[in-house]
């Protein structure tokens, strides 16, 4: 069981008035000890250790923590870890199977849909929500989905391509490159 | 708010979980209510709300950004009573109100008696908000909602709403309310009187329009000077009227 402030002296961490959740997380279930104002990207990172969910800015604007909640995105800063139990939360870890990249981490790479990576995890799982409700989207319908989503480096226009990209290999048709409007 | 320090409550209660409050619907009577757990994504992709209520339709898609309004509620938003927030205006534009229920049962209050101040709310300690309630309309219901926003995702620098019904083309009803212009939510009563009884022309358009811009009380800040912020009022309650004048005309 995790417990999340290891840190904490057994006598003050008793006056802490903890709960215990469980939750699914990329397919396996796990359990942790939380305080209640834990928020979830912090249970993800430094409870579960998946440190790809990045924290941008803690405020809900850049969308760097973005998971997917029940198939559904939202920003993981936003949300408690106590309202997280009983439910799946599918973070980036969770995209790449045992051998193979998931086609939207090759789209970001074949299409440099990324320069520092910092928003790389929030962009990949905003473009999993979108793709898994609409398998081919326009690039203005990409544009919408990704507008929650800040990168201060690319521009953008890489990450659309990325995100084409792995909508039409996932669509099993070509993977030429994408052009988009500049 | 938690985060910005602004609150520390002790204990927090998390409704997310409660069944059956996630609805939107319309009721037989014409008047549409909304659940307090009914998020704006469930609102921005109604097609309830898309035939039957503009002004809602056009205010949705414009909420925070995408991702936000998987988690957000029309009815959080309403309690949270932040100047800047888009729903108390439409909500207020509608005439709506808010039901809140406590140990003593349930009680509804107009939503511009509800938003007492910024961030301040009518509900009782020990209530909470259940439902918003929408009026059924006087007439065939018209309207829409404008937002200036410096990017995707940002709170207004101005925001109006507008919500007429008309019977044919005398408008029946009229209700105007201004985000981000002032202390709290600005109903525009003013204006949207110089609009009830009259049917649209630019006459009553620029009135109207005129009137919405002295209701306003902005503020010079990082998204723009008052005069700015009044002229925006202005010209986005003449857009928004003009916009249903223009399609009466097309309609006639
Ligand atoms: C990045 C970002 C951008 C945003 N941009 C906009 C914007 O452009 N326009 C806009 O209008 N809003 C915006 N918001 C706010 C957003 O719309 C939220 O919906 C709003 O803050 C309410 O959130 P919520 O429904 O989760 O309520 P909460 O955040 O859970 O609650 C807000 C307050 O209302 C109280 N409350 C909530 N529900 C009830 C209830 N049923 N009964 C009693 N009290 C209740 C809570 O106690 C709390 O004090 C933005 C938020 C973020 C994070
Ligand atoms: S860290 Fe959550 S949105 Fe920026
Ligand atoms: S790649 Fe650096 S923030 Fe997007």
């Amino acid at each position: 069981m995790t417990s999340l402030f290891q840190e904490i002296t057994p006598g003050a961490a008793q006056e802490i008035p903890v709960r215990e959740i469980t939750v699914m997380v990329n397919g396996e279930r796990r359990s942790a000890v939380v305080e209640p104002r834990l928020a979830l990207a912090h249970l993800l990172r430094q409870g579960f250790k998946l440190t790809g969910t990045h924290t941008g800015c803690d405020t809900s604007n850049c969308g760097a923590c973005t998971v997917l909640v029940d198939g559904r995105p939202v920003k993981s800063c936003t949300m408690f870890a106590v309202q997280a139990d009983g439910h799946d939360v599918m973070t980036v870890e969770g995209l790449a199977g045992p051998s193979e990249l998931h086609a939207l981490q090759e789209g970001f790479k074949e299409e440099h849909g990324l320069q520092c990576g910092f928003c790389t995890p929030g962009m990949m799982m905003a473009s999993k929500a979108l793709l898994d409700e609409n398998p081919s989207p326009t690039e203005d319908e990409i544009r919408w989905a990704l507008s929650g989503n800040l990168c201060r480096c690319t521009g953008y226009q890489n990450i659309v391509k990325a995100v084409m990209w792995a909508a039409s290999k996932l669509d099993g048709g070509d993977t030429e490159p994408a052009e988009v409007d500049s | 708010m938690m985060k910005l320090r602004f609150a520390s409550p002790e204990m927090l209660v998390d409704i997310n979980e409660i069944p059956d409050l996630d609805y939107h619907r319309i009721d037989d009577d014409g008047s549409i209510r909304v659940g307090a757990v009914c998020r704006h994504a469930d609102l921005e992709r109604s097609s309830l709300l898309a035939t039957r209520q503009p002004t809602m339709a056009a205010a949705a898609p414009l909420v925070a950004d995408p991702i936000v309004r998987m988690r957000g509620t029309l009815v959080g938003s309403v309690c949270h009573a932040d100047p800047q927030g888009d729903w108390a205006s439409v909500m207020t534009a509608l005439d709506a109100s808010i039901v809140a229920q406590g140990p003593n049962g349930r009680r509804s209050i107009a939503v511009r008696d509800f938003v007492r101040g910024p961030f301040q709310n009518a509900l009782a300690f020990d209530e909470v908000a259940v439902e918003a309630v929408v009026p059924a309309p006087k007439g065939e219901p018209a309207g829409g909602y404008l937002k200036l926003e410096r990017r995707v995702g940002d709170y207004a620098t101005v925001g109006v709403a507008v919500a007429i019904d008309r019977v044919g083309s005398q408008v029946s009803r009229a209700g105007i309310a201004l985000t981000a212009v002032g202390p709290a939510t600005m109903a525009a009563d003013a204006a949207a009187h110089a609009l009830t009884g009259r049917p649209l022309t630019t006459d009553t358009i620029g009135e109207a329009a005129e009137l919405a811009a002295q209701a306003a009380q902005p503020k010079t800040d990082h998204r723009g000077s008052a005069d700015f912020k009044r002229q925006l009022v202005r010209v986005f309650t003449s857009r928004i009227l003009t916009g249903l004048l223009r399609s009466e005309e097309e309609a006639a």
